[in-house]
């Protein structure tokens, strides 16, 4: 019942004027942005989170987080009419969504992609807001070996579940943190790695130079480099009567895709660092594994649109559990909102919800009034984005550079920043070629001040003895945990090399 | 690529062996009672940094990772000119924000990416350039008051009477 209240003062929150506009236009902000190809709700928070400042934490991020819920919406979008998935999320969209458009099925692809964002939405709305207040209660008896074991396990499932080159996503966590780790030490408040003693280090890199050069300018060139520049357009043609036919058809079809999508999207989402991405991979190959006809599935099957989608939308919510709940983001647009909410003066973690209630449920609320929204704007303008994503590439382009630019050096208002910035996207850019993943990279920048004096606090404490995060009843199984998930690469290519000998003997 | 992988992964060590040695300027061990010293954490880090860059290099010989196996180049004749023109723009851009002030070096990033780089007509690149360093202006500087760099003194009398606009 007391969730209930709160969620009703949460509601009424939401919909005060101010917040209301900021959902509605960080939804259709979001939907546009997650429908220009090459960027997402990651690359829409980063680079704005800089303009939020002019509002309350509240609202600014109310707006965020209706901007990474739109851009969910968004993603399918361009991945059904263009064939490029608008971000990472839906990539698993165009696998029958773009075949169901060149059928000239287009519509029943959006229709079918907003209908089971909607619903991937609400059932994990529902679900955040059963699980979210007992989590925080138990989290709220953590201690810092606690807290750096909940940080170990954020990196280790990028290690053991990201499923990119393990040295590499290693190599990346690890320059994150170290990146966090310049300017001043947190304990002593000596100058510490201020390169080539350039003054500009010694007030620390922020976050957002480094994830507006990685999202901003990396993935721009990224793009540019990768598509040529050349994007093709399939048309969508609205009329009521055709979007309620394939509302019917959508519902008819892709209700298990939905159904499923919606609780594993969620499941996933809560994982730290798994985030949307591997959600909505896993629904779709889950949705075609459980499918009566699954030879269907990538011609252009509702249900391949539907899984992906409920997805993405699930997990967006889902990886805010961790986030607000633990204090450790569930995906990098989470770990950009967390270092956000440090910028306005919150605490992530469990004394949010009793500290700054009113924030929390708010938030909360929000996510039932934008998803709402994101389904009406988006059902309503989706002519209007197929139009809008016509914009040539050449004039996008050169916007988002500027945007990069400016909200670089409004985050910080030093030129030394920028210049870092610049350095940080073309690097971003090299690296991405050759198979680094920069995800981990900006969550370690975000996470480096929490794990360094929790690491420090608790060896401290325990006069240097590492045992501390095994020995302690809480931080010791998520210890064990993190440690299986590190070591899972290396079981996998023992398992693939005695299956490989098997096959050799037989 | 297959160069480019170990010639990366060269310049990743050096950079790891650089941050270690920064990382001495503080104490890396164990101080008694105060716990670990203050380089500890960073010093650490790169060493596992150098310590990856080793198994990339490993990998790189075994042709066991789809860079290192690649013989494709890192970047094609399009990737290479798309790098030039596009990377100088914009270091152009950053390097012009202190002579003539945030909002001309937008203008003149946007009017030369607009009419050369996407050889758009006149029209659209005259208008696009100029709306959007205005449209920042009352924004940023009258909206959010956030000031973006002025450049230089000689267009003082400029923001002067901008600024006579908005306050």
């Amino acid at each position: 019942m007391e969730i209930l209240e709160h969620l009703g003062s949460g509601l009424v929150l939401a919909v005060q004027p101010l917040n209301l506009a900021m959902i509605v236009l960080g939804a259709a902000l979001g939907l546009f942005i997650g429908a220009m190809p090459g960027l997402g709700s990651v690359n829409g928070v980063a680079i704005l989170l800089p303009i939020t400042f002019l509002v309350p934490p509240a609202s600014a991020i109310i707006f965020l987080a209706a901007i990474y819920y739109g851009a969910m919406y968004g993603g399918a979008i361009s991945s059904i009419t263009l064939g490029i998935p608008g971000a990472s999320t839906a990539v698993a969209t165009t696998f029958d969504g773009r075949p169901l458009a060149l059928m000239g099925r287009a519509r029943l692809g959006l229709v079918t992609a907003a209908l089971a964002s909607f619903v991937g939405g609400t059932v994990s709305i529902i679900l955040f807001t059963a699980f979210a207040p007992p989590l925080a209660s138990v989290a709220l008896s953590f201690g810092p070996p606690e807290i750096f074991a909940l940080m170990l396990l954020a990196f280790a499932t990028f290690v053991g579940l990201g499923g990119d080159d393990v040295p590499k996503t290693v190599f990346s966590i690890c320059i994150g943190l170290v990146f966090a780790a310049v300017g001043y030490d947190q304990i002593t408040g000596a100058p510490r790695l201020v390169f080539m003693g350039v003054s500009g280090f010694m007030h620390g890199i922020n976050f957002l130079v480094l994830a507006i050069g990685v999202y901003g300018i990396g993935e721009m060139l990224w793009t540019i480099d990768s598509t040529r520049g050349k994007v093709t357009t399939t048309d969508a043609k609205m009329s009521v009567r055709g979007v309620i036919d394939d509302i019917k058809e959508g519902m008819r079809r892709g209700w298990k895709g939905t159904a499923i999508g919606s609780l594993l999207g969620f499941f996933v989402g809560i994982l730290p660092a798994a985030g949307a991405t591997p959600g909505s991979l896993m629904a779709y190959g889950t949705a075609k594994l459980l499918s009566k006809n699954p030879k269907e599935y990538g011609k252009g099957h509702p249900g391949g649109v539907a899984a992906p989608e409920s997805a993405n939308n699930s997990a967006s919510t889902g990886s805010m559990l961790p986030m607000l709940t633990l204090g450790i983001p569930g995906s990098p647009t989470t770990a950009i909102l967390l270092g956000g909410m440090v910028i306005w003066g919150l605490t992530p973690g469990p004394r949010l919800f009793t500290d700054q209630p009113d924030f929390v449920w708010g938030l909360i609320g929000s996510f039932y009034v934008s998803n709402g929204f994101a389904l009406i704007i988006n059902l309503a303008f989706i002519p209007l984005f197929v139009w809008m994503l016509r914009t040539p590439f050449t004039i996008l382009a050169p916007m988002i550079f500027v945007l990069s630019i400016v909200g670089g050096y409004a985050a910080t208002r030093d030129m030394h920043d920028v210049w870092l910035m610049l350095g940080f996207g073309f690097g971003a850019f090299f690296l991405r070629k050759l198979d680094y993943p920069v995800a981990p990279a900006v969550l370690a920048i975000v996470l480096g001040p929490i794990a360094e004096p929790t690491l420090r606090q608790s060896l401290l404490v325990s006069s240097g003895d590492p045992t501390v995060f095994l020995t302690r009843p809480i931080a010791g199984p998520i210890t064990v945990i993190a440690i299986i998930l590190i070591l899972l690469p290396a079981f996998n290519v023992i398992r693939r090399k005695m299956r490989a000998a098997k096959k050799k003997t037989a | 690529m297959r160069r480019a992988e170990i010639i990366t992964a060269g310049v990743l060590a050096l950079l790891s062996i650089y941050f270690m040695w920064k990382s001495t300027d503080l104490n890396i061990g164990y101080i008694a009672g105060k716990g670990p010293g203050g380089g500890a954490w960073p010093f650490w880090l790169s060493a596992v940094m150098l310590i990856c860059t080793g198994c990339i290099a490993f990998n790189w010989y075994r042709r066991s990772t789809p860079p290192s196996k690649s013989t494709e180049p890192l970047l094609d004749a399009y990737g290479k000119k798309m790098l030039l023109v596009v990377c100088g723009s914009i270091v152009g851009f950053v390097a012009l924000v202190n002579v003539i002030s945030m909002y001309g070096a937008i203008f003149v990033f946007l009017f030369y990416y607009l009419r050369f780089l996407g050889r758009h007509s006149w029209t659209v690149t005259i208008i696009v350039s100029t709306t959007i360093p205005v449209i920042f202006f009352f924004f940023f500087e009258a909206l959010m008051r956030i000031t973006l760099p002025k450049g230089m003194p000689f267009l003082e009398p400029i923001f002067n009477a901008l600024n006579n606009i908005i306050y």
